[in-house]
């Protein structure tokens, strides 16, 4: 399959529209499950505490899915994406009341070669940054 | 506490084969809440182009966790400190159901970072076959007391 987002159709600069993932602390115990990362801190509020964090906080790796989510659904095919990175700079707390809300964007950065191009994400919970450096190269169409 | 420097240009060799089914794609992508019919229903992944499901672009650390290299008591890790600091996947192609996998894994770095230690592990992920699927880079924090 080839994307559905044309290479020409894409500027430097061009902004993917914001969208807005609420995770909670149902979403962390089937990560858990499927993903087989059993780490109480991603559970269980006394041993987060305990070990210095403010209260449950998502797999790193949940929050790289929901941006890469975000990329997919933007490109219109998964199998697009050839290189897929990021930082975790700041923990996404998940109280047990409410959850937490994941505010994803991202603006093509760069234009490549072979109809490929640099999307740059941004994601924040609670104004706070939690990607840094979160880059996914994709071939558009 | 300091991990053992000596596991630096560590490789490991790949352990059992990890058989990828539509069943475990599935799950996974009900765990991120992702929808996409590629991820679930093997007729619209064939529309698109792909010979069975395929995997959403996380999956593969699923198959990388189990990497036997964090889990050797010499290198001194403390798992109930670890955070993760970075992750990265490079693709040759998505990783689809039906496909058998093996990992292998390199420590690539291990620095100290004012208290914290700071551990870089590569991985293949390759078909029984020797087809390289993806290449992954998974940095680990282990926070200082």
């Amino acid at each position: 399959m080839t994307a559905q987002v044309k290479y020409a159709d894409v500027e430097v600069g061009t902004e993917i529209p914001a969208r807005t993932f609420p995770v909670d602390r149902a979403n962390l115990v089937m990560y858990a499950g499927a993903s087989g990362d059993f780490n109480p801190i991603h559970w269980r509020e006394s041993v987060a505490k305990a070990v210095g964090l403010p209260d449950v906080i998502a797999h790193g790796m949940f929050t790289m899915a929901q941006a890469g989510r975000f990329v997919t659904d933007w490109a219109g095919d998964p199998g697009a994406v050839v290189d897929y990175g990021v930082r975790f700079s700041s923990p996404v707390v998940v109280p047990d009341d409410g959850g937490a809300q994941l505010e994803i964007s991202g603006k093509v950065e760069e234009k490549l070669d072979g109809n490929k191009v640099v999307v740059a994400l941004t994601a924040r919970a609670a104004d706070q940054k939690v990607l840094t450096r979160a880059k996914a190269v994709v071939r558009l169409a | 506490m300091a991990l053992n420097r000596d596991f630096v240009g560590r490789s490991f060799p790949p352990g059992e084969p990890y058989e990828v089914s539509r069943v475990k794609i599935r799950e996974f992508a009900d765990a991120i809440g992702d929808q996409n019919p590629v991820y679930r229903d093997a007729d619209a992944a064939k529309a698109a182009g792909h010979p069975d499901v395929i995997a959403p672009p996380t999956f593969p650390i699923v198959v990388s966790l189990g990497s036997p290299a964090l889990v050797d008591p010499e290198l001194g890790l403390n798992y109930a400190m670890v955070v993760h600091g970075e992750q990265r996947f490079e693709y040759t192609r998505p990783v689809r159901a039906g496909d058998v996998v093996v990992c292998t894994s390199t420590i690539t770095e291990i620095r100290s970072i004012g208290n914290n230690e700071k551990l870089v592990i590569e991985t293949d992920i390759s078909t029984t076959d020797g087809e390289l699927i993806c290449k992954t880079y998974n940095t680990i924090v282990e926070r200082g007391a």
